[in-house]
């Protein structure tokens, strides 16, 4: 009798229900928040004067939310069921797990309130000031407990593929964290502190852990995610276990070196940049061998994706996967960068992976996960498929805006006249950028209105689950009156 | 003993283990000489023998904490290329050392507004206070928020010893003993050192304020007062005609 929240499952159910739902909570309030950014670089007047919600303050929100928030509860929630139902094991301590999962609701609020009140490191992805790091530090170790004791406690002797991914992403979080984020707080009782490297340092430090937190917490563990939920939906084995060995040792290896791609043409020196380019030319290759060994898992059942509309979502992100895997190296490229840096191709870079990869992977993920964790089938095949084309519209539109608003800025920032010198002044290219950023609102727009739906349809499915859980249970105890 | 992947998918510790062996070469191999190459900031130095680039007055110091606060860096950068049209627009590209006391590192990463690392100087303190209030007020089509509250609030400086004291322990030159005054008079002429002595800070930031009188209101300091200081000195520091060219691009 699988009844949702009965304590005595062979599997801790019970957090990943948790993780899930926030992960939906966390995603809709991030990417309301991305929105609501967009529409400031569009209409500054919607900045009202009010300090806690200026762009620059509100873009950390943003990025944490979705980053930490929904995909950070996505990844805990997904992990939690791979490793234990690829291990059978069950997590080995319930009390440590809950601590993981008040721990991080704990970051992501405090971490938003803080920036909106002024706190922050000033280095992307990494605004959590010092208080809440080391929080983020004990949360983790946790975590990487739990996930270690599910593997040890297996009862097969093979560790899965997908857990090799979650796993290498949770070990070069803790890394990248901790030295990313030493600083030296002003006071015990202050949340400011000063970053302890400077300079070329600091900045290499920083985009080394900025990179590998795309490369890591937004690709090796949505690749875990892949290799579990992309052969379950297919109901086939992975396409190639000897492409997923080698495309996991050289995805690990290569991105390692990829991030000072962020710093070409900058004080660093030059030997660091170049050494970048060349490994992210060569990141291409097991990027790519991670998508097609997750869309070759559907050959010879291509048919679903006819009738299953949770395949979409997951082959659309393998696809995204493909196509912003290949931008990326040629972004990191010195001379194409030249032109990109600065502008808004980067940011529709990121939301090629973002939108396209992270959140649809997810969503695929969780439309098969969530139905399974209240033992029920989704309320409706229709509004996922009403998500799917609002997602995919959404990111489109912004993909593209996004291209013609960074691709323009560069090549205006850039132009001279017959006589030499520059044709634009800086805020020409400002008054240029407006429409792009009206249509790149409005893709986000299509995006948002997509969770919406998704949140409709999960609200739903859990109300459906329990009223059947309470019919049955009428059931038994009509029967066993009778009896 | 044969060689087989299967010894790894079975041994959670060998997994582990050369996991973490394989994602830490690409990071030691080019985070580590960063802080061992001499050459990775260059040193400038003025005719007098004088460090050009020093650390930022109490004043300035709190300015880039507003500047941080405010996450100014996620839409204007800090750091100017090497490109014709950079030189023409922003001034001679950056120098490592020009940053070598920025804890946290602002270069940023997107340019929505103009580059700001040479930006000191450029424009009067009338113009940088009333850009701030209402950036439209001066530039029509700016979609920078104004901020209003830069003006209203008086400056915290009560904190102003502890700051630099974190700083100093993070490696900035700020002098608390005799010998480290002595040390920074050597190093950077004695009118900086005077502004880098962690026991007047108090003295000095009032000091620059008030002579400096950056947001037009002599009877107060704002944060107005500290984030145009700072603003003012971004990139004035080398005086880029006194060195010949190309003198830098041997660095590179």
């Amino acid at each position: 009798m699988a009844r949702a929240g009965a304590s005595n499952e062979q599997y801790n159910y019970e957090i990943i229900r948790k993780f899930a739902i926030m992960s939906l909570v966390w995603g809709l309030l991030g990417m309301s928040a991305g929105v609501w950014i967009a529409l400031e670089l569009a209409f500054p007047a919607l900045n009202f004067d009010i300090a806690e919600i200026t762009f620059g303050r509100l873009r950390p929100v943003h990025t944490t939310l979705v980053i930490f928030g929904f995909g950070g509860s996505a990844l805990f929630a997904t992990s939690y069921y791979v490793v234990q139902r690829t291990c059978q094991a069950r997590l080995f301590s319930d009390g440590l797990a809950t601590f993981t999962f008040w721990g991080w609701q704990t970051i992501i609020v405090s971490g938003v309130l803080s920036y909106m009140l002024g706190y922050s490191q000033g280095r992307e992805y990494a605004e959590f000031e010092w208080p809440i790091d080391i929080l983020i530090t004990v949360v983790w170790v946790a975590y990487l407990a739990l996930y270690v004791q599910a593997i040890r406690d297996r009862t097969q002797p093979h560790i899965y593929v997908a857990n090799w991914f979650y796993l290498a992403f949770i070990l070069v979080t803790a890394i990248l964290h901790v030295f990313n984020n030493l600083a030296m707080p002003v006071g015990l009782f202050t949340m400011k502190s000063y970053s302890a490297f400077s300079g070329v340092q600091d900045a290499m430090t920083q985009w080394w852990y900025g990179h590998n937190a795309v490369g890591f917490f937004l690709t090796a563990a949505f690749l875990g995610m892949m290799y579990y939920f992309v052969p379950k939906q297919a109901g086939r084995p992975v396409y190639s276990y000897r492409l997923s060995i080698i495309h996991f040792w050289a995805i690990i290896f290569l991105y390692m070196w990829a991030g000072a791609h962020h710093l070409h043409w900058t004080a660093l020196p030059d030997w660091t940049s170049t050494l970048a380019a060349t490994f992210s030319i060569m990141l291409l290759l097991p990027s790519w061998g991670g998508m097609i060994n997750g869309i070759m898992t559907l050959s010879g059942a291509w048919g679903k994706l006819r009738s299953d509309p949770i395949m979409l979502f997951m082959i659309a992100a393998l696809s995204f996967y493909g196509m912003s895997t290949f931008e990326g190296p040629l972004m990191s490229l010195k001379s194409v960068n030249a032109l990109s840096h600065y502008t808004d191709w980067t940011i529709g870079h990121v939301h090629s992976g973002a939108l396209g990869w992270v959140a649809m992977i997810s969503f695929g993920s969780m439309y098969h996960l969530i139905p399974r964790l209240y033992s029920t089938k989704i309320y409706s095949l229709k509004l996922i498929y009403a998500h799917f084309w609002l997602a995919t519209v959404g990111i489109v539109l912004y993909i593209t805006t996004m291209w013609i608003a960074g691709i323009g800025q560069g090549l205006f920032l850039r132009a001279f006249d017959d006589y030499g010198n520059l044709k634009y002044s800086f805020i020409e290219t400002v008054s240029f950028l407006h429409q792009p950023y009206v249509w790149r609102a409005i893709g986000g727009i299509f995006f948002v209105a997509g969770v919406v739906v998704m949140a409709y349809n999960i609200v739903r499915t859990i109300s459906q689950a329990k009223r059947e859980a309470a019919e049955l249970d009428a059931k038994i105890a009509a029967k066993m009156a009778n009896a | 003993m044969k060689f087989k992947h299967e010894n790894i998918e079975i041994n959670a510790g060998l997994l582990i283990a050369l996991t973490l062996i394989v994602v830490s070469i690409g990071g030691l191999v080019e985070i580590v000489p960063l802080f061992f190459i001499n050459e990775t900031v260059e040193q400038v130095q003025k005719a007098d023998g004088r460090d050009a680039i020093h650390p930022y007055s109490p004043l300035e110091s709190r300015g880039r904490d507003i500047y941080v606060r405010e996450g100014c860096y996620l839409c204007h950068s800090q750091m100017i290329r090497p490109f014709r049209d950079e030189h023409l627009r922003y001034g001679h590209y950056s120098l490592a050392a020009e940053s070598q006391y920025d804890h946290p590192f602002q270069w940023g990463s997107k340019r929505t507004g103009p580059d700001l690392a040479r930006v000191g100087k450029k424009y009067s303190n009338e113009w940088h206070t009333q850009h701030l209030l209402r950036p439209q007020s001066v530039m029509p089509d700016s979609i920078m928020p104004n901020y209003p509250w830069l003006l209203k609030d008086s400056l915290d400086y009560s904190d102003i010893q502890a700051r630099m004291k974190a700083l100093k322990a993070v490696g900035v030159p700020y002098s608390e003993s005799d010998e480290e005054y002595e040390a920074n008079i050597k190093r950077f002429g004695p009118e900086v050192a005077e502004k880098l002595d962690i026991v007047y800070a108090e003295r000095n930031l009032i000091k620059q304020a008030e002579s400096g009188n950056y947001d037009g209101d002599k009877s107060r300091i704002t944060e107005m007062d500290a984030l145009v200081a700072y603003l003012q000195v971004l990139g004035t520091m080398v005086d880029f005609k006194s060195y010949e060219e190309g003198h830098f691009s041997e660095f590179r």
